[in-house]
């Protein structure tokens, strides 16, 4: 038998999971408690005894790991004009498996400064126009940037005419100098900075993070968990060689502080008569909304659903509503037991977080009337003919309700305007697997896409039922 | 500024306006005429065109007008694009940029205390326009 081990370092958990690559199964997973204060290898160690009592001795000839443990990867961002290039930073950082701290557009102001300087950001990707373009942004944002004598590396992926003079100006800082991920108007090329981001939170984060002595452990491979997660759902929905993925997709990971949407999806206009504004989105994008989340930022989600609708969905009162979110806030461990109001209350918030989520993911149209007739104009991707919704999230996986909930992602006739799936198949990682088969996909794709498709809950075609 | 080895044009038909072809046209000849050009094709907004200039340091923006509407659309492009540290980049309009038959010098005057460098009427070729750029853009010589 041939058996890799793959780790996920999370801030809370760290999740293991045994894989016997011959035979393409999962042998065993387990979860330990790890909070911030703990070392995170007391964590590990603790996970491995209760593997071992699940699949007794083995030696595993490989071992992977990802992490978000210590906050995640964080990044600060500096671009030119919000909506072009400072928008292409946000996508290649997201992308990357990033948190972003802070973003920045135009000239960074001394106040600016502070702020970066408190955010203390892990790596700072600097941009600004395209090749050829403007030059004085982010030649001044790197002087100013020279002013706060950097401890963290900075990223320059802005116009190629300009970044040797900003590697001068930040000379003796820990400088990577990348391709612009704007090199033309309109163009976006992510994937440059997104390896050079990979590669400085392998060789410099993991030591950063205490996670150095764990990584005696390690044979190869670290990266951000998202980034693992985004690796899995490309697989998943492309497949590899002779084995068929399941098609474009949109996952989601309802989590207790952040939501996290990915999209594995062309996402073009489908019709003639639709013009498409704004920068064209990635191929596979993944967005973070850091007000959305079942208990940390639970009020974040009663904000944007409006505590009506929490109402209608969960079959509480509003002094209800209130008085358990106020306890969840405080109590941010506390899951419901069996059919009470607490389960009844996680359904109306995982269904609307999976709304707002999604929406905020998702492209969308809007209907204008010109002098040659109705035109339509799309902003960001269209998803309505994505047939597949890929669902994790304790919220999800800990209630018979999960297709329910999931359906939540789908379009609905109340907001016509957003391009989400019509209708979609939907999978359900019950055993927390994504990341995992994400950092198997390096060394075995083939292995990692069959596994994810045997493991995966499937359930049939659903529309969106709750208007 | 000044040391790119191309003049740098943004062009677009603005407004809900949704013709194409000559923005199509057009496209190719201020390309073959030894510009970079980035084109924001139809139904372009103002801010529009002011984003694509800043980051791309923008020589001139060129702005079509088939519709009928063009003035409507082009007002308070002048002030943006000022405001938006554009001061002085020239700007060029052309197409039906006005409804109906109008002494076209009454337009071009009324486009021009938009402050816009140059206004021209329906069926001008690119020629007309290329040499314009040349003159504004002090290209004498060059690529001619």
């Amino acid at each position: 038998m041939k058996s890799v081990l793959l780790i996920d370092f999370g801030s809370t958990y760290t999740k293991l999971t045994a894989v016997d690559v011959e035979n393409e199964k999962i042998l065993a997973t387990a979860a330990s408690y790890t909070t911030v204060q703990t070392d995170i290898n007391d964590g590990l160690l603790k996970g491995l005894n209760l593997l071992k009592e699940k699949t007794g001795d083995i030696v595993y000839d490989k071992c992977y790991a990802c992490s978000s443990a210590a906050g995640g990867l964080r990044m600060v961002t500096s671009g030119l004009v919000p909506e072009l290039t400072g928008e292409a930073a946000k996508l290649a950082s997201l992308g990357a498996g990033a948190k972003i701290a802070g973003i920045y557009a135009f000239e960074l102001t001394d106040s600016d400064l502070e702020e970066i300087e408190n955010a203390a950001p892990d790596i700072f990707l600097l941009v600004g126009g395209t090749d050829g373009g403007n030059k004085e942004c982010i030649i001044n944002n790197a002087k100013m940037l020279r002013k706060l004598n950097p401890k963290f590396p900075i990223v320059i992926a802005g116009n190629r005419s300009a970044a040797s003079e900003c590697e001068k100006i930040l000379d003796g800082c820990e400088v990577y100098v990348c391709p612009n991920v704007m090199p033309k108007f309109g163009v976006l090329q992510i994937e440059p900075v997104q390896k050079q981001i990979r590669e400085i939170f392998l060789n410099r984060i993991v030591q950063a993070k205490g996670l150095s002595r764990a990584a005696e452990l390690l044979s190869d491979i670290m990266m951000p968990t998202p980034s693992a997660v985004l690796q899995a759902m490309e697989l998943l929905a492309n497949g590899y060689g002779e084995e068929r993925g399941i098609g474009p997709l949109v996952a989601v990971d309802v989590g207790g502080a952040t939501t996290d949407v990915y999209s594995i999806a062309d996402g073009m206009p489908e019709h003639m008569n639709t013009v498409y504004k704004g920068i064209p989105e990635p191929y596979a994008k993944r967005t973070v909304e850091g007000d959305i989340g079942m208990r940390y930022s639970l009020s974040g989600i009663i904000d944007a659903a409006g505590i009506d609708r929490i109402c209608t969905l969960s079959g509480l009162t509003k002094e209800r509503v209130s008085e358990l979110a106020a306890d969840l806030k405080s109590h941010t461990d506390k899951v419901p037991c069996g059919a009470d109001e607490l389960e009844n209350l996680d359904f109306a918030l995982a269904s609307c977080a999976i709304d707002e989520a999604v929406g905020r993911h998702a492209g969308t149209i809007t209907e204008t009337y010109t002098m040659m007739g109705q035109t339509f104009v799309q902003e960001g991707k269209n998803l309505t003919g994505v047939k597949n919704i890929v669902v994790t999230g304790g919220s999800l996986i800990h209630t018979k309700r999960t297709a329910e909930i999931a359906s939540f992602a789908l379009y609905s006739g109340q907001k016509p305007a957003s391009l989400r799936p019509k209708k979609a198949d939907v999978w359900v990682d019950r055993t927390y697997i994504l990341a995992a088969m994400g950092l198997l996909s390096s060394y075995y794709p083939e292995v990692a896409l069959r596994i994810m498709k045997k493991e995966l809950k499937y359930y049939e075609s659903s529309e969106q039922k709750n208007q | 500024m000044g040391n790119k080895e191309k003049k740098v044009l943004v062009i677009g038909v603005i407004g809900a306006d949704v013709h194409a072809v000559g923005n199509k046209i057009l496209y190719h000849a201020f390309t073959e005429a030894g510009f970079e050009v980035v084109n924001l094709g139809v139904m372009v907004s103002q801010e529009e065109y002011i984003a694509a200039a800043i980051e791309s340091d923008a020589d001139a923006i060129v702005i079509s007008s088939l519709y009928g509407q063009g003035e409507l659309d082009c007002r308070g492009m002048r002030e943006k694009c000022d405001e938006a540290g554009l001061k002085g980049i020239p700007l060029l309009v052309g197409g039906n940029i006005v409804i109906g038959k109008q002494k076209f010098e009454d337009v071009e005057k009324r486009f021009k205390a938009m402050g816009f460098d140059r206004a021209f009427p329906p069926g001008t070729t690119p020629e007309t326009t290329i040499e314009a750029l040349h003159e504004l853009l002090h290209m004498d010589g060059e690529n001619k």
